[in-house]
Parts: C-alpha cells; structure tokens; sequence
C-alpha cells in the first residue's frame, strides 16, 4: 500500500511537472491591465498541486521509514489477476477496433470475457456476441446514423448501406 | 401565482407523449441501476448519456433526470435484499433494511425505503419549485467576479466538509482544474497542454470523457474487486396485505420522513456534501429522535425510511444550484450540466429567463417522475429481485461494451476510447488510494468557468485583484470560502471530531 502510495504520489508530481513546464509556452506572468496570461492558470494551479503531492509524498516517506515491512497489499495476488485480465482485454480490443473494426473487436470480447473470465456457458456466451453488436450497429448506425469505425471489414458493410440507407 | 402558472406551462411540456415515454423509461432504468451493485446514478448517467443524442435535448434531460431519481429509488433494493448498497447513497439503508430482511420482513422493508423516496423526492421538488426563482433572480445580478468567488466556494466545501484527507482533496481539485484547461486557450486561442501535439487535445478533455472513464470501466475494475464473495439474495414476496401492514407501520415515521426531507434537501445542495453524507446524517437523526432508538440496527422501520428519504431530497437538492446558479451539487448533476452545456443549454439565471419552457418542464418532469418511480418500483419488485441474480460477469461485460461505444459516439474520436480506458485505470488506482474523485469531475466541469471568470473580472477592473473583494456579494463568498478552507486547519488543532462519517470507505459517488 505504502509502495504504491508513494508510486503514485511520485507519478502525480512528475506530471505536475509536465503541466508546468507545457504551461510556459503561453505568457504565465501578469500582463499589465489584463490580469494573467494564458498558461497563468495552468502553471500556478500545478506548483500548487505539485506541492501538495510532495506533501503526500513526504507523509507517506516517514510512514514508510516508521513501520518498516508491516503495510498490506495494494491488491490481493488473485484480484491482481482479475484486474489485469479484465484491463488487458479492454487495451486489446480497443486496439483491436483499429485494425478489424468494432464489430469483430466487440464480439471477439464479449466471446472471451463471459466464456474464459466469466466461465459461462457457452449459449449464454455466445447469444450475447452475436445480439451485442446488431443491436449496437441498430441502435447507433441505423437509428442515430453514428458510423463506428470498422477497419479493414468496412467493404463488407457496403451491401448493408445500400440497403438500409 | 407565478410559480402555479409556470408550473402548469411546465406541465404541458412534460406530459407530452414523448416526454412521458423517456421519462417512465428513464425511470425504470435508473431503478435498475440503483438496484445493481457497483452502478449507482453517476455510473447509469455517465454511461448513458451519449446515446440520449437521439431524442430533443429537453427530453434527453427529462430521460437523465428520471434516472437520478430512479436510481434513489433503486439503490434501497439491494441494501435490503443483498445487504450490499446498490449505490453508495444507499449505505445507510442496509443498517436496518439487511436485518428487516433477514427476518422475513424484506417486503415490508421495500415498501418503507419506497414511501420514503417518495415523500423525500415531493417535498424536496415542492421546496426545489419555490427557491428556484427567487434564487435564480439574485443570480441576475452576478457578474465574473461573483461567478468566481462562487466557484471557489464550491470547492472549498469539500475541504471542509468532503471527509476526506485534506491534501489529496486539494490534488483532485487542481488536477481537474488544470485538465480542464488543455485544449484551446479561450482569450488568446492559442493551443495548450496538448501533450506534444496530439491532434486529439486541441479540442480539450470532454467531461464524458473523464466520466466514462472513473465511474464506466474504473467502477467496473473497482467492483470486481470487491466483490470476490457471492451475496446471498432475500426472498421478497408483496402481497396486497403486506402493503396495508406497510402503510400502516410507517406512521410512526412521518418524523423521520420529515427531518429527513429537509436534511436531504438543504445537505444536497452543498456541493461536497450530496446525497450520500445526507442519508447517514439522516440515519444518525432519526437514531437520536426515535423513541425507540435501540431498535436501530436490528430492523427498525424508521432506519430505512431516514436514509432513503433523505437520498431522494438530497438528489433534488443538489439540481438547485446546478440549475439556478450553474454550479453542480453532486456529480451526477455535473454530468447533467455537462450534458446541457453540451446541447446548447447553459444552466444559470439566464436560462430561466431564455428557456423557461426547458426549465419549468424539467422541474414539472421531477414531480412526475416521483410519481412513476413509486409505482413502479412497488408494481416491478419481483423483476428486480430476479435481476439481482444476473451474473457479475455478464454485467461488467456489458458495460465496458458501452464505455467504448458511448465513449467514441460523441466525438467520433479513438481518440476518447483510449483516454476512457486511461481514465478508468488511473481513477481505479486513486479511489483504491483514498484519492476522492467527485472533486475531479466537479473540477473538470467548473474549470472553463473559472478561468474565464477569473480572467474576465480581472480584465474588467484592468487587473485590479480587489475587485474580487469590493463587490459586496463576491466579497461575502470569498469570507465564507476563507472560512471553508480554514476550517480543517482548525478542526486539525482543536481534535473536534465534527465529521464523523459512519462508513469513510463507502467510495465517492453520490
């Protein structure tokens, strides 16, 4: 706990950091009779929150050096698992939707999160990818006219315009 | 009466055809959102907020507002029936709901929880109806420097109140604040923080974006780690004579309802306070007035009329100053500004001026909407209890599908979707960090506000800082945000335990 607190305390400053340092490309300083500038109050508003990370920071630092060994963990060995699985499945089918499109990527996840994380049955699995996706493709394409992006399967889509639009 | 004549406008509005459909719709969603665990109103309106692009934005409103409601109504159905909250608002209903239902009286514990909604979401709308106005009238007057200093004082109550750790509450604040300023610079146009030039910033940071991301697939993340037991369902069966036997057990709460109501109402308002603090607030009320006080957590009936009344006043409460002033006072109702913006509506005085019809039909849509949930929620019981037994897997599917497809449907961007997905893992990560996020959203949404309003008064008083000071009303919010802010330093030195929050972890969503 101790470990990540401090992990991410560390990350928050550095992207504090980041903002401040972007934020000088614009005037951060008072400009006479016009107040501050543009990157005013995104340079200020980050020191502030840079110092009150490093306030974080350091609390958890002395913590750290008070009671050495005796934090809990962050997650749980079998929860990590969980987490990780579910997080590097959405990262995959969102990379996925660039190349094959939504409507292969959607189904694929569907078909691998209710049947290998899920451990569902397999009509239950695989009712819901096949009536997913064409009631998302009804509901958004057909009744909202909302094109979502299909990738190298967007040819197989064309026979379906002409005949709904 | 100018408010009954407003009123009856407002109701030929709500009660048109389509109006009516999205509303008993949105209300039965929200119902089922409550009830699930781990989807409470901020989660259903973030979710579903892109695809109400179908339907004129009065309705789409009126459809996001009857899930808020309904989500209130639906939160008690799991505490009771689970004995898990079906939403963080619903925390203190599982203290006296879960033992009513373990012994056999689950039926009579529903039918409490929704006569309690209701007559807290009535009384809060009737009260929401009379200050709405008035209040809106003296926001007339508010120019930058006023539009600034009320900003503030948004987020200085969450310092002060909010409960949680002090510095990390000042983080998400400056985070969401800062965030919200990648994109254009709204004075001089030119580009900021666009995180070396990736095309996608220049348009800056949707607040859907951010919501899809924490309360979609961060809160997805969360409840998969909760939930690593199986909770056991109660049986609940309603029969007509279990609803007399209800009725007639809660007369002796109508004190509860009432200190409920006006608690709920008045806590709601205050940005960092919402429904949820309002609702043990309630509990703890309730608890100390009771004649019967040691009753309290073994199944008394006035435990679960208190928090549910007070959740539902608090729901309205919190649209007040979102609608009147232009200040969210809950997450959810940030959404919902957010959502207005988007379709062209700014919330604030002027908009009861230029669009009373939106307004009046909103505020008329939320005594309909009361109506609807109550029956419905008693009348569709049993479907409810039947969904509880839906898989997790199956629902946390099915959501991230959503987040990806609402979340890339605004905008048309990849874009979004990677940012959603960004978002969900890093607020995942802060919350399991006692990071609170209702501030970061509130942040987001007010940011642009700020900084314009802070740029604007300075411009106009040709730099000069005490304007913000001068002004009699600026003056009075920026002593009263003083005052916020220096609230935890005292309290810090003086150990008084002002704040006790009966369940800190309960998350931040209210």
């Amino acid at each position: 706990m101790r470990v990540a607190e401090l992990m991410v305390a560390a990350l928050l400053m550095g992207l504090s950091g980041y903002f401040m340092l972007h934020a000088t490309a614009l005037p951060i300083g008072w400009e006479p009779g016009a107040g501050p500038g543009g990157g005013a109050f995104p340079f200020w508003l980050s020191l502030i929150m840079l110092a009150a990370v490093g306030g974080v920071f350091l609390r958890q630092f002395a913590g750290l050096l008070a009671d050495r060994g005796s934090s809990r963990p962050f997650v749980t060995r079998a929860a990590l698992r969980d987490l990780l699985f579910v997080g590097l499945s959405l990262v995959a089918t969102i990379a996925l939707i660039h190349v094959v499109g939504a409507y292969v990527a959607i189904p694929l996840f569907l078909l691998f999160y209710l049947r290998v994380m899920g451990n569902r049955g397999w009509r239950l699995t695989a009712t819901l990818a096949l009536v997913t996706p064409v009631v998302v493709f009804f509901f958004f394409e057909v009744a909202l006219k909302i094109l979502l992006p299909k990738g190298i399967t967007e040819p197989l889509f064309i026979p379906l315009y002409t005949l709904l639009f | 009466m100018d408010v009954l004549q407003h009123l009856a406008d407002g109701f030929a509005i709500s009660l048109l055809p389509l109006n009516l459909g999205v509303l008993i719709l949105g209300v039965t969603v929200g119902l089922f959102i409550g009830a699930m665990p781990g989807l409470g109103s901020v989660n259903g309106v973030a979710i579903l907020l892109p695809i109400t692009f179908l339907v004129p934005p009065a309705s789409a409103i009126i459809f996001l507002a009857a899930i808020y409601y309904g989500a209130m109504y639906g939160g008690a159905i799991s505490s009771i029936l689970l004995g898990i909250p079906g939403a963080s608002t619903a925390v203190a209903t599982t203290f006296d709901g879960r033992p009513l239902a373990q012994k056999g009286q689950a039926g009579l514990a529903l039918i409490a929880a929704a006569v309690g909604s209701f007559v807290g979401g009535t009384v809060s709308v009737v009260l929401f109806t009379l200050f709405a106005a008035p209040l809106a009238d003296v926001a007339l007057a508010f120019g930058p420097a006023e539009e600034f200093a009320l900003v503030l004082l948004a987020f200085t109550t969450f310092l002060a109140l909010g409960g949680d750790d002090v510095l990390k509450t000042v983080i998400m604040i400056v985070l969401g604040l800062v965030l919200s300023t990648v994109g254009l610079d709204l004075i001089s146009g030119q580009p900021r923080l666009i995180f070396g030039d990736l095309p996608g910033f220049y348009s800056g940071i949707s607040f859907l974006v951010l919501a899809i991301g924490l309360y979609g697939v961060g809160e997805i993340l969360w409840t998969i780690e909760q939930t690593r037991h199986k909770p056991q369902v109660m049986p609940a069966h309603i029969r007509f004579s279990d609803l007399v036997a209800g009725f007639r057990a809660l007369k002796s709460s109508v004190m509860a309802m009432a200190s409920g109501s006006l608690l709920g109402y008045f806590v709601g308002m205050l940005p960092a306070a919402g429904a949820t603090p309002a609702s043990l607030m309630a509990y703890g009320v309730a608890k100390s007035t009771s004649r019967r006080p040691e009753e309290f957590g073994k199944g008394a009936v006035e435990g679960v009329v208190a928090p549910e009344t007070a959740n539902n006043a608090a729901s309205t409460g919190s649209l007040l100053p979102m609608l009147t002033l232009g200040i969210p006072g809950s997450p959810t109702t940030a959404l919902l500004l957010g959502g207005m913006v988007m379709w062209g509506l700014m919330p604030g005085p002027m908009l009861f001026i230029e669009q009373p019809e939106f307004v009046w039909g909103l505020i008329s849509s939320l005594y309909t909407a009361n109506v609807f949930a109550v029956v419905i929620n008693l009348a569709l019981i049993p479907l409810f209890v039947w969904s509880l037994r839906m898989p997790l897997p199956v629902l946390c599917a099915l959501v991230l599908v959503l987040c990806i497809v609402g979340g890339y449907t605004p905008n048309q961007k990849m874009h979004d979707v990677w940012l959603i997905a960004a978002f969900g893992i890093a607020g995942y990560v802060l919350r399991k960090l006692d990071y609170p996020l209702a501030p970061l959203v509130l942040a987001l949404v007010l940011g642009p506000l700020m900084e314009k309003s802070l740029r604007q008064a300075l411009i106009a008083a040709q730099g000069d800082v005490t304007t913000f000071i001068e002004r009699p009303i600026s003056g009075t919010f920026i002593a009263i945000a003083l005052l916020l802010f220096l609230l935890p330093l005292i309290r810090k030195l003086r150990h008084l335990p002002l704040f006790k929050r009966a369940a800190a972890s309960s998350g931040s969503s209210a």
